[in-house]
Order: C-alpha cells, then sequence, then structure tokens
C-alpha cells in the first residue's frame, strides 16, 4: 500500500501533509493554538519564528513523535494519531527527519549512521545493494570522503550533511528540517540551502524546513509561514509575507534580514 | 485578587517530594511492564544483544578478577585468626566457599557491574536521548525501547550470573593461594573441603539473585538514561542515579533474597 502512495501522490494535487486545528500544550504552556497548513508533494514551505513558538513541536507531531492535544495530522493519507505503532513506522519510512543537532549515532561510522536505517527496514537486502546506496547519497551530499569517519571528527557542516543523507538513504517523500543552518558559519549555511534546494529538485520531496534564518527561508522555500503566539500569522511567498504591514511580521524581518 | 488570609490551591496531591517518588515509582513500572512486553514479542535483537553481552562481560572482565582475586585473599587473611583461636584452621576452606559463594561473590559482582556497566548505560542512553539520537532512531523506523532498552537489560541479567561464578572461581583461587601458603593445602584438598560444605542450594540461590541483581543494574541504567533531560546535566545525574539507585535496590533485595533461601534451608 505504501508503496504505490508516491505514484498516487505525485497524479493528483492533494496536499501530502494537511494539519488541521493543531493544538499542543505543555503544562501551562499553550505551543500550538490552532494550527493549519497544507504542503504538496515537491513544495517547500519554510515556517519561522522566534525561539519558543512550537516550531520544532510541529515537526514532532508530523513525525508522530509527539501526540497533539486537538486537531488532525494527515501525513499521505494517514491520521498520525490514530496509527499504531506498527502503522507508524511503516509511513515514517516515507518521512525524512533532518535535526538540528543532526543527531548522528556516535559510536557508529558515518558509513554505519548511513546503513542502520536501511539494514534495519530491509534485511533481505544484498550487501553490494546496500553499498551503493551508501556511496550514492554520501556523493550527493559531496562528502564521499568522509565514509569510514566517526561523527566525532566531522565539522559542524559536514555533520548537517551527513544527517541528510541519512534520511535521504530512504528516498522520503517528506523531509522535514529543524534548523538546518543552526550555529552554521554563513559560507556553510548556504551550502546547506543549496543542498536542501537539490534535494528538493532531485527528489521532488515536500519539505517543512524550520529556521529562524531568513537567508535559509528566502533561498530554499516556495512558501513560508510565521509562527506566532502558537498560530500561524501569514502564510504565503517571501514577498507576499514581508510586504504584509503587520509590525511584528515588520519586526521580524527588520531584526533578522541581511539581504 | 486573593486575599491574603485565603488559603492558597493545593498544588500537589501529597507534597511535592512525595508526588514526584510516586511518580517515579509508577514510571518505573510501566517501563518494566513494557520491557517484558517488548521483550517477548518479535523480532528480537540477537546482534545487538551479543554485542551487549560482550561489553557487558567482556569489558568487565579485568576489574572483576581483581576485585574477586583480592577479597579471597584478604577475606581468607582476616578470618584466620579468629579460627586459629579454636584451632580450626582446617575449616578456612569450608568458611571461604560458603561466604564467598553465598554472600560475597553475588554482591561483589553486582555492585562492580552496577558501577562500571549501570553507569555507563545511563550516561550512554542519557547523552543519546538529550542529543535526540533515540529521536533520530524512532523516525528511522526503529523501535530505540526494543534496540536500546531491551538489548542492554538482556545482556545485564543474563551476564551478570556468569561474571558472579567467574568471581567466585578466581575468590576461591586467591582462597586457596593465602591457605596454601599458610598450611600447604593442596589444591584438590582445597577445593574438596570447600565444596563439600556448599550445597546445591548455595549455587542455585546465589544464581537466581545475580539475575535479580544484573535486571536491576540493566533497567535501572536503561530507565535513568532513556529519560534523561536537560542537556549535558542530565547524562551526569543519570549517570550518578543509576549508580545509586541501583546499589541501593541491590542491598534491599540482598536481605529479602537471604530471609527467602534461609526458608527453604
Amino acid at each position: 500500500m505504501m508503496d504505490t502512495r508516491r505514484n498516487m501522490v505525485d497524479g493528483s494535487s492533494d496536499p501530502v501533509i494537511r494539519i488541521s486545528g493543531l493544538v499542543k500544550s505543555f503544562g501551562t504552556n499553550h505551543v500550538l493554538r490552532g494550527v493549519d497548513l497544507e504542503v504538496r508533494q515537491g513544495e517547500n514551505v519554510a515556517v519561522l519564528g522566534r525561539s519558543g513558538t512550537g516550531k520544532s513541536v510541529l515537526i514532532k507531531i508530523i513525525a508522530g513523535l509527539l501526540k497533539p492535544d486537538k486537531g488532525t495530522v494527515i501525513v499521505l493519507g494517514e491520521n498520525v494519531a490514530e496509527l499504531n505503532i506498527k502503522d507508524l513506522e511503516k509511513l515514517r519510512l516515507h518521512i525524512g527527519f533532518s535535526f538540528q543537532n543532526s543527531a548522528l549515532y556516535d559510536s557508529m561510522t558515518v558509513r554505519e549512521n548511513l546503513e542502520f536505517p536501511l539494514l534495519r527496514n530491509g534485511s533481505s537486502r544484498k550487501k553490494t545493494d546496500v553499498n551503493a546506496a551508501v556511496e550514492g547519497v554520501l556523493d550527493a551530499v559531496g562528502l564521499s570522503q568522509t565514509i569510514n569517519q566517526y561523527p566525532s571528527e566531522l565539522s559542524g557542516g559536514q555533520r548537517k550533511r551527513i544527517g541528510i543523507a541519512r534520511t535521504l538513504i530512504m528516498q522520503p517523500q517528506i523531509m522535514l528540517y529543524d534548523e538546518p543552518t543552526a550555529g552554521l558559519d554563513p559560507v556553510t549555511s548556504i551550502e546547506i540551502n543549496n543542498l536542501i534546494k537539490e534535494v528538493q529538485q532531485k527528489y521532488n520531496t515536500a519539505s517543512i524546513i524550520i529556521t529562524h534564518d531568513l537567508t535559509c527561508a528566502k533561498t530554499t522555500s516556495d512558501r513560508i509561514a510565521i509562527l506566532m503566539d502558537g498560530k500561524f500569522l501569514k502564510t504565503g511567498s517571501f514577498d507576499e509575507v514581508f510586504e504584509d504591514k503587520d509590525e511584528r511580521i515588520k519586526s521580524f524581518y527588520d531584526y533578522n534580514f541581511i539581504d | 485578587m486573593m486575599k491574603l488570609n485565603q488559603k492558597r490551591p493545593r498544588e500537589y496531591f501529597l507534597t511535592r517530594r512525595l508526588d514526584d517518588f510516586f511518580t517515579g515509582v509508577y514510571n518505573a513500572c510501566i517501563f518494566i511492564i513494557r520491557f517484558f512486553k517488548e521483550a517477548f514479542h518479535p523480532p528480537f535483537e540477537f546482534r545487538e544483544i551479543v554485542r551487549q553481552c560482550y561489553e557487558v562481560g567482556y569489558k568487565s572482565l579485568a576489574l572483576i578478577s581483581i576485585t574477586g582475586f583480592v577479597t579471597g585473599i584478604v577475606f581468607t587473611k582476616q578470618s584466620r585468626p579468629s579460627l586459629a583461636e579454636f584451632g580450626a584452621t582446617s575449616w578456612l576452606p569450608s568458611l571461604v566457599s560458603i561466604a564467598i559463594l553465598r554472600a560475597l561473590a553475588p554482591l561483589i559482582t553486582a555492585l562492580i557491574t552496577a558501577g562500571k556497566v549501570g553507569s555507563n548505560i545511563g550516561a550512554e542512553l542519557g547523552s543519546m536521548r538529550v542529543t535526540e539520537q533515540i529521536d533520530a532512531m524512532e523516525v528511522s523506523a526503529t523501535n530505540p525501547f526494543k534496540f536500546l532498552v531491551v538489548t542492554r537489560v538482556i545482556a545485564t541479567t543474563f551476564m551478570v550470573p556468569v561474571l558472579m561464578l567467574y568471581v567466585a572461581m578466581i575468590g576461591l583461587f586467591g582462597g586457596f593461594l593465602n591457605v596454601n601458603a599458610n598450611e600447604q593445602t593442596s589444591l584438590v584438598t582445597f577445593f574438596q573441603k570447600a565444596f563439600d560444605s556448599i550445597r546445591f542450594i548455595d549455587i542455585w540461590s546465589s544464581i537466581i539473585k545475580s539475575f535479580i541483581f544484573g535486571f536491576t543494574i540493566g533497567i535501572v541504567g536503561s530507565y535513568q538514561g532513556y529519560h534523561a533531560s536537560q542537556g549535558t546535566q542530565g547524562v551526569g545525574k543519570a549517570a550518578n542515579a543509576s549508580v545509586v539507585i541501583s546499589m541501593f535496590l541491590i542491598f534491599i533485595e540482598e536481605i529479602v533474597i537471604v530471609q527467602v533461601v534461609n526458608w527453604f534451608r
């Protein structure tokens, strides 16, 4: 059923992610207060907002790492909150999640990090196929030379790239990027932005990019959404959103963006 | 506005500490139930279990060997004057074997493993939790509980009894060296006397005890690491709590098991 999904989705204009009325609180901290969003196949959407506004919470709910209090999150036609663990694991094979700190497994080499999701989810794969897949994604992120290195031997930018490569190896339909340029120098940030665009073009992924870096949002996304006070304040293209007269959006632009 | 003489709303069911304690106990029970559910449900992580057994067993061997050997020698040396007062030094092999097999070997093995392996599990899983490696495992469609927790708990549960028997043998050998140096007793005579006084129940009670100690070390370390929070500080806390709580529980279990075993003697 899942294998035919990509074709089904590609052939129609149905959104691959559909979020409606999403509410999430942690105790008395009401993080998301009714979020609505739709993302279509091949589309990159950047979610912007200040720290602590629930951007990462949003994508963790999409990946099924957190349960929503209210509202629905439909991913590839499945209501994430209602899936049992087995179906959730099947759905996750189609979702790539790039973590803020890369979350590479410290005890494994780059090769083992990349092999891990493949070997865990298809023990019948031949060793030559696994090797080819590993070399393929490493080549795609331009880090073939690091194959036998440990994460501690890599730079921040390299770790981000390997983190993205680990998600790409499963050929996901959806990519979720959590602060992809956080903590990186401007040159490496541009490299990561270019890589996100390449991934979109090469794999036709639908992506949500969580960031507060406006350069990243502008260069990588087709659409941006500003998350403020637990709701999307404005959604649209970069220019549409920042032409808005709303003081909160203007201040966000003025303080953050250097064109 | 709240008046000065107005009673403040009750924030906790009992007190904050008691509430936290009972919540912790409840969560630990849920964690243990989840372990048994996942442990007996396929797929089984055989390769990772073997790897963890190697980590727990082989890598603890040097420390365990030295401790067992020293314990055997020191215990024999310290016991001799008391027995010598009654002219009963010939009872040393029996005394040493009973003490080592019934009490010292299981306890020493468990305490060393709690310190070395328990802290390692707490720190490793804690570090994986705070750096989102556990979440990364989950989103790559791998059950991290099964892969990380179940394998480690099974490894400690099965390796502590093996290490205990090894410590007992090394400890007895240490005792033999001391007895041999003072009383010129041969190896065969020493072990004959040692095993004459050991009953079947002594060996089995120690093995079962070690299974329980091993399970405790694994489950406490995994629980602390798996639920670590607050960044690097949380990792340190998880490692520390793994050792302290494991050791505390091991002593409590030792008291209970000794009582139960004595009913069957």
